[in-house]
């Protein structure tokens, strides 16, 4: 543990909605411990040294570039963060570990996804699946970068049904080994790894199964030509072929048909790190158009200093604070939850599985938000660039292009964004987090008399915390009923859902803006937390907006009549300021703020 | 040999630069602080007298708690110990007596400072120490060898270089040279962690005080605009290269 585990009681995932965090439990970037602090560090001078001035020869498909540049990553533990002692690595804390995944990935998409597939779902199945012999035997050399791992699960035919895949797996007669025949596609890492956690079906199982697969040319495997991608270009992306590739029984992840389920677990800690990933880039992006913006000068002014430039600036900078919010107090939640579950006898196998999967909501709504952040920074980097932006000679036509795969793997942003409301349900259902109650509440509310006081909201932050509570029953409103109304088939109402997992994701993102600049505003001041405080007031003001749009969406593609009218004047009367943030002059504030330091400074 | 590196914590190279109090005071707020470059190089080429001869590396530096996160850094690089003096660096002379201290007390045969740091640019530790402790000196140091007893120094001097062979106990005012830009080292997690567990001891300050004190601090004038001049219009070029710049 590299970050001390307070005595508290420790959010579980997805109760968020239905429970009031005190700031003082929220888990921010400036509570990173020194030795943090020295870490992040050194991933940004690695970043500055190793990676950005490569830029040219990433973009030109250099692929081993790219395994150089791991294996150099290796050499300084940058692989081993998040891999206990015992197996070569460094045991340290999910704060530890996302934050050297935020820190390293902004260089380059390329290296990113590298880092990314091997530290994440190339090397994870095993240490939280494995048997202690597949531990001893691969992790080690993953975790120093001697060996490189990459994750074949999507085939031609199974994309986001990744059950679905025809890949197979056949006992041999004398029960000692299986055969793999099948094509995998979209491998990252494919070009340079030395091993490939692969799922096959065995007969006609139900379910898929994960086998560790040595990468053995002469064992039946072979990959297909780099594939020609928008972005990421020297991330090694290649279709894996297995023709009778034999691999030893005990070389099985957990057990027979248990594949999907480690498929699945994998895929939450890749999202959560992800959503890291993509938070440095915006951090350099952000600088990097603010420093253009200072020097570039039209109508004889820098352009920095005009409205609809420091509107840019402004939104890039507090989307990028949002995200760093969210991520850090998920982690540490994930920390503790892990932390909790070894003071109760789990091993740490068990508590690690078991503590991110607790959070698998916040985990999608984590990679959803981000990715779409990374995005619009990326996006608007160029606008503010111009015609320049467009150009292959400075850094935004890159970043832009290699943002794009962040809201596909993964699991697609539909995908994440449709699971995360369906896991919330399904919580529900099992008693986990208790949406009813509070569902009904809003119901009986929404029948009653509004209150017509005028709050008291002199306290830093109090209507925006106010106005979090009333999202979240926007949320237990439009969910509550379309669970009544659809029950088990809410599944097939798509549309319904993705509307549903915004309301659910802007909560989350902006209360966790909204609770990080409390607590700082209350440890350093209001003054020198000022641009804080008008980021979590902006992103606020726009999750109203989508929430109210995504809200009126959900309600009039179910609801008629009287439970229409009565369930849009709730959504009215939930999503109502008292007071009108001035988005203009916030905006301004955080724009001048960030275009005096010359840099995203948060 | 032992050999102790002096670091000295000072404003990352990029940082905004104010002062406060009447311009008498450096304004800390918001700066991010380093290893000072000058001793960075000394700290590196230290390592490689550690990995190749054996020698044994501490570092100090004579300043408040603040500093230690920056003593940690060389401890995650690589140094077995580290030292911080609890008083302010006043001046040079302050800090050379706080240091010849440690050195005494140490017994070590190499102490590597950088030829300044580059907050003030004092550069008068290195010398003052030498002094101080009875060691030979060598400034402006850009490459440094050891076999037993025997020491060669390579030192800048304008437009070329000198060779000096001298012996212990030394102190070396180092600089870029002594290993390159690409030779520095980014702390690995195992050295950062190991960082933690290493010693790092606090010594009160023996009595200094200081010779000189600051009276103010200026920034250079802003740059002024640039005036265009029509490329026809050599007399008003020559009027005010004249009259203005008082060039010719």
């Amino acid at each position: 543990m590299d970050t001390q585990t307070q005595n508290k009681d420790i959010l579980r995932g997805g109760q968020f909605l239905v429970k009031e965090t005190n700031c003082d439990d929220v888990f921010t970037p400036e509570d990173f411990s020194e030795e943090q602090l020295m870490m992040k560090e050194a991933v940004m001078e690695f970043n500055d040294r190793e990676i950005i001035p490569n830029k040219p020869r990433f973009e030109a498909k250099d692929y081993a570039l790219t395994e150089e540049v791991m294996k150099k990553a290796g050499e300084l533990g940058f692989l081993g963060v998040a891999v206990p002692e015992e197996y070569g690595g460094l045991g340290m804390g999910f704060v530890s570990t996302m934050l050297t995944c935020d820190y390293i990935s902004s260089g380059t998409g390329s290296f990113s996804t590298a880092f990314g597939a091997h530290t994440g779902i190339g090397t994870m199945p095993i240490t939280l699946y494995g048997t202690e012999e597949q531990k001893q035997k691969y992790v080690p050399r993953l975790a120093t970068g001697e060996w490189f791992g990459a994750y074949a699960l999507t085939e031609p035919g199974a994309g986001s049904d990744a059950n679905s895949g025809k890949t197979t797996a056949q006992l041999s007669e004398d029960g000692k080994s299986y055969k793999i025949n099948g094509q995998k596609m979209w491998i990252s890492n494919a070009g340079f790894c030395n091993m490939f956690i692969v799922f096959a079906r065995i007969e006609d199982d139900k379910y898929i199964t994960g086998f560790i697969v040595e990468n053995d040319p002469n064992n039946g495997i072979s990959l297909g030509e780099e594939e020609h991608k928008l972005g990421i270009h020297a991330s090694s992306t290649r279709q894996v072929f297995f023709s009778d590739t034999v691999v030893p029984v005990e070389n099985m992840l957990a057990g027979r048909g248990e594949g999907f389920k480690i498929a699945m677990n994998a895929l939450n800690i890749g999202r959560i790190k992800l959503a890291a990933a993509c938070l440095d880039s915006q951090r350099r992006i952000t600088t990097t158009a603010v420093k253009y913006a200072t020097e570039r000068k039209q109508f004889k002014t820098p352009i920095a200093n005009f409205g609809a430039i420091k509107l840019k600036i402004a939104e890039m900078a507090t989307n990028a604070y949002v995200g760093e919010s969210a991520c850090y107090r998920a982690a540490k939640n994930i920390e503790d939850r892990i932390a909790l579950r070894m003071e109760a006898g789990n091993s740490h196998q068990e508590a690690e599985l078991k503590g991110v999967e607790e959070y698998a909501i916040e985990c999608s709504i984590l990679k959803v938000s981000v990715s779409e952040d990374v995005q619009n920074c990326a996006d608007e980097g160029i606008q503010i660039f111009g015609g320049m932006g467009f150009s292959k000679d400075t850094p935004m036509e890159a970043a832009w292009r290699d943002a794009r795969i962040a809201r596909i793997y993964e699991g697609t942003n539909e995908i994440n964004r449709m699971l995360s409301v369906g896991m919330l349900i399904k919580k529900a259902m099992k008693g986990h987090v208790d949406l009813l109650g509070p569902a009904m509440k809003v119901q009986e509310e929404l029948m009653g008399i509004p209150s017509f006081d005028t709050p008291d909201y002199s306290e830093l932050l109090s209507e925006e915390k106010a106005m979090i509570a009333k999202l979240k029953k926007v949320f237990l409103m439009v969910a509550g009923a379309a669970v009544q109304k659809f029950g088990p088939d809410l599944e097939a109402h798509q549309q319904l859902l993705l509307a549903a997992s915004d309301i659910l994701i802007e909560i989350y993102m902006a209360e966790s803006a909204i609770l990080r600049a409390e607590k700082n505003a209350k440890r350093f001041g209001e003054e020198a937390q000022a641009s804080q405080i008008a980021m979590a007031k902006l992103y606020l003001y726009h999750a109203v907006t989508t929430i109210e749009q995504n809200g009126r969406e959900g309600i009039i593609s179910f609801a008629q009549g009287d439970e229409q009218r009565m369930m849009l004047m709730g959504l009215k009367r939930f999503t109502k300021y008292a007071n009108y943030p001035d988005i203009v002059t916030l905006r301004n504030s955080i724009a001048e703020k960030v275009t005096a330091e010359n840099k995203y400074c948060f | 040999m032992k050999i102790l590196v002096c670091i000295s914590h000072v404003p990352d190279t990029t940082s905004k630069i104010n002062f406060t109090e009447g311009d008498t005071k450096f304004d800390t707020n918001g700066v991010q602080f380093v290893i000072n470059p000058n001793d960075e190089f000394g700290l590196t080429r230290a390592m490689w007298f550690k990995e190749k001869q054996g020698a044994t590396v501490d570092v100090v530096n004579v300043g408040g708690p603040e500093t230690e996160p920056t003593l940690r850094k060389a401890l995650a690089i690589g140094a077995d110990s580290a030292i911080r003096v609890n008083t302010e660096p006043t001046d040079g002379f302050v800090v050379a007596k706080q240091l010849a201290k440690v050195v005494q007390d140490g017994g070590y045969d190499l102490v590597i400072a950088g030829r300044e740091s580059i907050d003030y640019n004092g550069g008068m530790v290195p010398g003052m120490l030498a002094r101080l402790s009875n060691a030979n000196f060598v400034n402006t140091c850009i490459g440094l060898e050891v076999e037993g007893t025997a020491v060669t120094a390579v030192r800048e001097i304008d437009g070329g270089k000198e060779t000096v062979s001298t012996s212990f106990p030394l102190v070396i005012g180092g600089q870029k040279g002594l290993v390159e830009e690409s030779d520095l080292r980014i702390p690995n997690m195992r050295g950062i962690m190991m960082a933690r567990k290493k010693p790092l001891t606090v010594l009160e300050p023996v009595e200094a005080s200081a010779e000189t004190a600051s009276v103010k601090f200026e920034k250079p004038a802003p740059k002024g605009a640039v005036t265009l001049i029509d490329p026809d219009n050599v007399e008003e070029l020559v009027n005010l290269l004249h009259n203005e710049a008082k060039v010719i």
